[in-house]
């Protein structure tokens, strides 16, 4: 068990994989911290000694906005959007899709489960 | 995809010009314009511009965190009122 960027416990599955549990690296920002730290891809969490756990969470804090920092910055441009009347704040506000969508039809991943409309029966 | 960098800002000239003016002469009333595309500049800000929406010039008083964005982001050009029967909806 290896704790990396807060509350993150990733298992025994190679690095490259377990970084991308924590939010805000994927495969591509994984990979780089695995070669900046210097590790062949095949190591496992398991295997990795102290050092090499302290350098990951050394490269991790210095290069990249990660877990709750990346989440309020995210929150933060949403709100400045909204507080700023913008197109885009409003689509926000409402739950609506912000980059121009239909929301004839589909939507859903914005707008949430569909809601039976009274009397729409044929 | 994002504009090249490499051209600069969008501006419709006139714009820009009568930004200027209006600076040199002291802040004064609102510019219209129709030119919803142009990006807001560092110079705009403090400026008012009334930003067509296809039906009225809604006053935009531009401040330091709009620039970089387009004057018809400020401008909504459609009214929805909610669906008949919709309770969740406000009307207007």
């Amino acid at each position: 068990m290896a704790r990396i960027a807060g509350v993150n416990i990733p298992t025994n599955k190679r690095v490259e994989i377990s970084l991308t549990y924590i939010h805000g690296i994927g495969r591509t920002k994984a990979r780089q911290i695995r070669e900046t730290v210097g590790l062949p891809a095949e190591k496992r969490v398991s295997q990795l000694s102290d050092a090499e756990v302290i350098r990951i969470r050394e490269v991790i804090d210095q290069s990249y906005v990660v877990e709750g920092d990346l989440r309020r910055e995210v929150a933060m441009n949403i709100k400045r959007l909204m507080d700023l009347g913008t197109y885009r704040g409003l689509r926000h506000r409402r739950g609506l899709p912000v980059r121009g969508q239909r929301t004839h039809t589909n939507a859903r991943t914005r707008k949430g489960p569909a809601r039976p409309i009274a009397g729409k029966k044929k | 995809m994002a504009r090249s960098v490499w051209k600069g800002p969008f501006v419709d000239g006139y714009l820009l010009k009568k930004a200027e003016e209006a600076r040199a002469t002291g802040r004064k009333d609102i510019i219209r314009t129709w030119s919803r595309r142009s990006t807001i500049l560092p110079q705009f800000v403090g400026l008012t511009f009334g930003v067509y929406n296809g039906r009225k010039f809604l006053p935009v008083l531009v401040n330091e965190n709009m620039v970089g964005h387009k004057f018809g982001e400020f401008s909504p050009t459609r009214v929805f009122h909610g669906h008949a029967g919709d309770k969740r909806a406000r009307r207007g």
